[in-house]
């Protein structure tokens, strides 16, 4: 009895749900974080004192960072809002970063060392205008002050605790400041701009106090472009609105005057429109046109001298001042496959304190920005050392003619990700020096089993772990059984193609797409968006995969579409296509061809379809699907969603055969007064589902309505589209559809009564989640509505399914109009959504979780029984066996399933799920600012052993065991001959 | 059975013969005990043997009976068995069901075993097989009751359907928000 009960508390605990989650050495074993900041706009050095050197970056994804500029690793890091621009950084007192944000409005002090924050201002003023940042050693009744122009009032404030001092408004209506000067050693600061953008204007202020000393002014026939350059401490050149035209004004003792002169007259071939590039150093300001980068030198009064003209791409810094009156800048120009550094004294062109020649990688394009930094070597000359930004928005530190750091900040800003399978492991290909010899094998075995057995010393600890963290097996570039190795493919918005290896995160290649840069046919190339083209998996398997990348020759809808596809294993783009249309929707077929390619669809804005590929076997197998094939349009600013069937071949282009024209079927009009599309969700094409039909309790079973034709779409009241908050409960709604796509049809409709945007849902097998703001409880829920087919309600005959004499199982049309039945359900959620993706398995038989991306940029993993419609208070106990929870108001938020643990990806902004090839795991991808991947079993790892499964300890068991029969059997035998004889 | 088996004695090694009634002493090596003469005793034991062997022959087709109802016993405890273990799919229950299942057909292939040492010409086994051959069958229908209510039989659509893969969809249509 006693042994009954035992197994019966046995069997309860053993039947409770598992908590899934990581032991603190588990971390790092399967999943990786990499942390980036983005393009870097305005970088400041920070090399006094002893102490660690280090850049103060600001970004434009809205960061501000500090990195070590030995290693290029950051120290701390601050991601703004996504509307809290930065304006402008600097350093004051050599120990606090100022960053000037939001479009002047807030001022915030940083510690230097640690990022805390020190203090915050913000910085009001009668219009919005050009914000401005200088901090000069301004000394003001012994406070460091800071003077900030912004929104038509100049402040001075103090370093110290971000006190304003005083303030001068400038509320002229059209006066546009371009310029803040404070010529070093005086007491007064000059603001120079433009009024009615033909009048240059110059107040003079008196630094102490903010009082108006002088105001000048002079009109001028012209328009000025708005960029001035300032090219001594008294003397600004400015560009007017032809860009033919440059003005030298020069304000010496509050006394304006200007000199006008043609750039015609500088250069002797007419260069079209320029633009000033300001390195605001002394005496020397640089102008831009499409052809050249021409540098001119200001001598003496209003007089211009052309220096140097180039042709190649350049790049210039900002001044640096490297000893008393002397500055210095950099010019960076490209030649070949190297770039030149050079770094000139301001004062003398043809002198060069620094040239050097570094080779490039040609990956990462043209550099973009510059930014330098001195010190003094040994021999007491001047050392230079360069930050550049490239066109791949990595950003590399430049020191002594060798590449001493790079970072791939790119991938800050992804676009779009695929995977690919890595190349299967062939006999003839050694991968010998991975692997690890016998006797480490066992070494490590041994280890292990210390380990278990509690015997090991920390030493030995520290060296299990890592060795588990620098498993080589992981990091391999071949398949492997569980299908964990693959590539990540990430596009990014610079157009660059990264392949990074899921084991560890490394970048197995980089490609920047040269299709998709910037030409003569192409101006303003614009990547859109990545799709797998060719996965070979069974009679193509000695093909390499390969992915396509869709892009546009410009911003709006109609510029010309770009094809480039690229080879998956090695990186290398092996075709490119510029094609004559647009690219409006790219759809891909459920058909391939003989070699795996599989078939896509580009609707252009004319709505004609394009085949791709275009071979004539494409053709052919289309040719056989073409009836069956539709394509629907959203159009969420009028509100109209469009349904189209295709029609013969296009009428306006009579040699294209792989071009048809579209026929409207069905048309979905919202009424635009009440309702506007702010959601649209649709299943992943590659999602698998193991069964249509869903066991309830008491041996019930329900058909569901699985579709890969279904749309979620969500609708908001116009009023409601703006932030939480805004409107009342009572003038705002939120509706849902879920509409079938071929035929047009509402399959369900609900209105959430007093609920708001935004939504974010997901779609898959026969349910949809979707997560918004209740306004009447206060609260973000999030819905379930799950979606049954009664039509195959009937197929209850048990004989019948044994026998086989059914219909479940033969293809179903959508015009065939299944009579479906919805069950849906809400519930309370804690946090507001950045993202929310579902697990995805390889046969869809493990239970599904939802991904949730949080506000506070991690990873939450949610069981999809928490969303269960069927939930009630008090379930029968057949329900109970089912696994239905009883039913609560808010869902639960178990800290132990957070996958991202203790990290955070920051700026998260979507969660891609991959399946792997074992059926209980699902790889993660998290991708914002930060990369985050991992593995992860929605219901644990039930087909394969753990990872720090004890493989040794299993092997001896069985050989004692052994051991122990073979001498027991001899004990057995001796004893059965002695009974004998006796 | 057990008790049956008892009674049956396969593994006998040695055995006297009491009711040796051969007439002949040259047959044996021994001579026969002086006093002692054989046809005397046959002709006093005939009446007492044939009383004996009636006896057995009672004493069997009992024995039978007891082994034929043995199973009955094994049937209660089984129910009761089962009823503790709930209706709930877990080792312990499927443990008991699976016993439950395999001792009644166990003992349907040894029915002939069982009854081997009862058999005689005098004592009728028809009875006492039946009964026993019902009750065991009684105890697998128990069994396999057990094992419908565990939800262990495919008895129901569910367990038609439920690995059954989604219908392939004729119609295919892609699109949405212009990129």
């Amino acid at each position: 009895m006693a042994i009954m009960s035992f197994i019966f508390v046995f069997f309860f605990f053993s039947s409770l749900q598992p908590i899934l989650s990581l032991y603190e050495d588990q971390v790092g074993l399967m999943d990786w974080h990499q942390q980036y900041i983005g393009k870097v706009k305005q970088a400041v050095f920070h090399t006094h004192k002893t102490g660690r050197k280090r850049v103060v970056a600001s970004t434009e994804q809205n960061i501000i960072a500090t990195l070590d500029l030995r290693r290029g690793e950051i120290f701390w890091r601050h991601v703004l809002g996504p509307n809290d621009v930065v304006d402008g950084i600097d350093i004051a007192l050599g120990k606090y970063v100022i960053t000037l944000s939001s479009g002047g409005s807030i001022l915030r002090a940083w510690n230097l060392p640690d990022g805390q924050m020190v203090w915050e201002s913000s910085l009001h003023g009668p219009k919005h205008s050009k914000p401005l940042l200088l901090t000069r050693n301004l000394i003001i009744e012994k406070d460091n002050v800071l003077i900030v122009f912004s929104n038509g009032r100049l402040n001075a404030v103090s370093c110290i605790d971000g006190e304003v001092l005083w303030k001068k408004d400038f509320e002229e209506e059209s006066l546009e400041v371009q310029q803040v000067i404070q010529p070093p050693g005086s007491g007064f600061i000059y603001v120079l701009g433009f009024a009615a953008s033909s009048q240059f204007e110059m107040y003079k202020i008196n630094a102490k106090n903010g009082e108006l000393l002088k105001h000048e002014s002079t009109a001028f026939s012209g328009r000025f472009t708005g960029e001035v350059s300032l090219v001594s401490s008294e003397t600004v050149v400015a560009l007017d609105s032809t860009g033919s035209i440059l003005l030298t004004i020069s304000f010496h003792n509050g006394k304006i005057s200007s000199q006008q002169t043609p750039v015609s007259n500088l250069l002797e071939d007419s260069p079209g429109l320029a633009v000033i590039i300001h390195p605001s150093v002394t005496g020397i300001f640089a102008i831009k046109t499409d052809a050249a980068t021409i540098f001119i030198r200001v001598i003496g009064e209003g007089k211009l001298e052309v220096v140097e003209k180039t042709n190649h791409e350049t790049v210039v810094s900002d001044a640096l001042s490297i000893s008393e009156g002397q500055q210095a800048f950099a010019l960076v120009q490209h030649a070949g496959s190297s770039i030149h550094l050079t770094v000139k004294p301001a004062h003398d062109w043809d002198s060069n304190l620094l040239k050097e020649s570094i080779k490039m990688d040609q990956q990462r394009g043209f550099v973009h920005k510059v930014f330098i930094n001195n010190y003094i070597r040994t021999d007491r000359s001047h050392g230079f050392r360069a930050l550049i930004v490239m066109e791949d928005h990595s950003l590399l530190l430049l020191q002594q003619g060798a590449i001493v750091w790079s970072r791939e900040d790119g991938l800050a800003s992804i676009i779009d990700v695929t995977t690919s399978e890595l190349p299967v492991e062939k006999a003839g290909v050694s991968v010998a020096k991975v692997e690890l010899n016998l006797f480490e094998w066992l070494k490590g075995h041994v280890l292990k089993l210390k380990g278990t057995l509690m015997l090991a010393t920390p030493e030995d600890i520290a060296a299990i772990q890592h060795m588990r963290l620098k498993s080589s097996e992981k990091s391999k570039m071949t398949r492997d059984h569980n299908g964990f190795r693959k590539l990540l493919i990430a596009l990014t918005r610079a157009g660059k193609l990264f392949g990074l290896h899921t084991g560890d995160g490394r970048i197995v290649w980089s490609h920047l797409l040269q299709s998709l840069h910037k030409s003569e046919s192409c101006r303003q190339p614009i990547v859109l968006n990545l799709y797998q083209w060719q996965v070979p998996h069974h009679h193509a398997l000695d093909e390499n995969p390969s992915v396509l990348v869709v892009g546009r020759c410009g911003p709006s809808s109609d510029a010309l579409g770009v094809l480039s596809l690229v080879d998956s294993y090695t990186g290398k783009e092996f075709s490119s296509l510029s094609l004559v249309h647009s690219v409006a929707q790219v759809i891909p077929l459920p058909y391939t061809d003989s070699t795996e390619q599989r078939l896509h669809l580009l609707i252009d804005a004319d709505k004609h379809a394009h085949l791709y590929p275009k071979t004539p076997e494409a053709i052919d197998s289309f040719q056989s699907e073409f009836s069956n094939v539709y394509w629907y349009s959203v159009d969420d600013d009028n509100g109209i969603i469009k349904g189209y069937a295709l029609k013969t071949k296009c009428s306006s282009n009579v040699a294209d055969e792989f071009c048809f024209d579209s026929r409207e079927l069905w048309s979905i009009v919202l009424p635009s007064e009440s309702e506007k599309i702010i959601t649209t969700a649709t299943r992943k094409l590659n999602e698998a589902v193991h069964t249509q039909a869903k066991l309830i309790a008491d041996q019930d079973v329900m058909y569901k309505y699985i579709s890969s034709n279904l749309l979620f779409v969500a609708t908001v009241a116009p009023k409601a589209s703006g932030e939480i908050g805004s409107v009342t409960p009572e003038e705002s709604w939120l509706v849902v559809y879920l509409i079938d796509t071929v035929t047009g049809r509402v399959l369900h409709r609900m209105t959430h009564h007093g609920s708001q945007g935004p939504v974010q849902a997901v779609l898959s097998e026969n349910w949809v989640v979707y997560h918004y703001f209740n306004l009447r409880a206060h609260r973000y829920e999030m819905s379930v509505i799950e979606i049954y087919d009664q039509s195959r309600a009937d197929n209850k005959d048990v004989w019948k399914l044994v026998v086989g004499n059914h219909n479940l199982t033969s293809p179903v049309s959508s015009y065939s109009r299944a009579e479906v039945i919805t069950k849906s359900q809400s519930y309370f959620f804690t946090h507001s959504l950045k993202a929310i993706a579902v697990t995805l398995t390889v046969k869809g038989i493990t239970s599904k979780q939802l991904l949730i991306g949080t506000i506070g940029d991690q990873v939450l993993a949610l069981d999809k029984r928490f969303l269960d419609p069927r939930r009630s208070v008090n379930p029968k106990q057949a329900e109970r066996e089912e696994g239905i929870i009883p039913l609560t108001d808010s869902l639960p938020i178990i800290p132990q399933s957070y996958i991202t643990h203790s990290l955070r990806v920051e700026g998260l902004q979507s969660i891609i799920t991959v399946a792997a090839k074992l059926e209980s795991t699902t790889l993660v991808f998290a991708h914002g600012l930060d990369l985050f991947f991992t593995h992860y079993a929605p219901s644990r790892t039930y087909d394969s052993l753990t990872e720090d499964f004890s493989y040794a300890l299993l092997l001896i068991t069985i050989v004692v065991l052994v051991a122990a029969i073979f001498v027991t059997w001899i004990l057995s035998q001796r004893k059965e001959l002695q009974d004998r004889w006796r | 059975m057990e008790k049956g088996k008892g009674v049956m004695g396969a593994g006998r090694r040695w055995a006297v013969d009491f009711s040796d009634n051969s007439t002949a002493p040259s047959s044996r090596d021994i001579p026969d005990p002086p006093g002692f003469t054989r046809a005397s005793v046959d002709q006093d034991d005939s009446a007492v043997s044939r009383q004996k062997k009636d006896a057995e022959a009672n004493w069997k087709s009992q024995k039978a009976w007891e082994v034929a109802q043995a199973p009955f016993k094994n049937l209660l405890m089984m129910g009761f068995m089962m009823w503790m273990a709930g209706s709930t799919v877990h080792l312990f229950s499927i443990g008991i069901t699976f016993s439950a299942l395999w001792q009644p057909i166990s003992a349907l292939q040894g029915v002939g075993k069982v009854f081997e040492p009862y058999k005689d010409n005098k004592v009728d086994l028809l009875g006492p097989k039946l009964l026993f051959i019902a009750l065991n069958l009684g105890g697998l229908a128990l069994g396999v009751w057990k094992l419908n209510t565990l939800g262990l039989l495919p008895t129901h659509a569910s367990d038609w359907v439920s690995s059954l893969s989604p219908a392939q969809e004729v119609e295919y249509s892609g699109g949405g928000i212009p990129l």
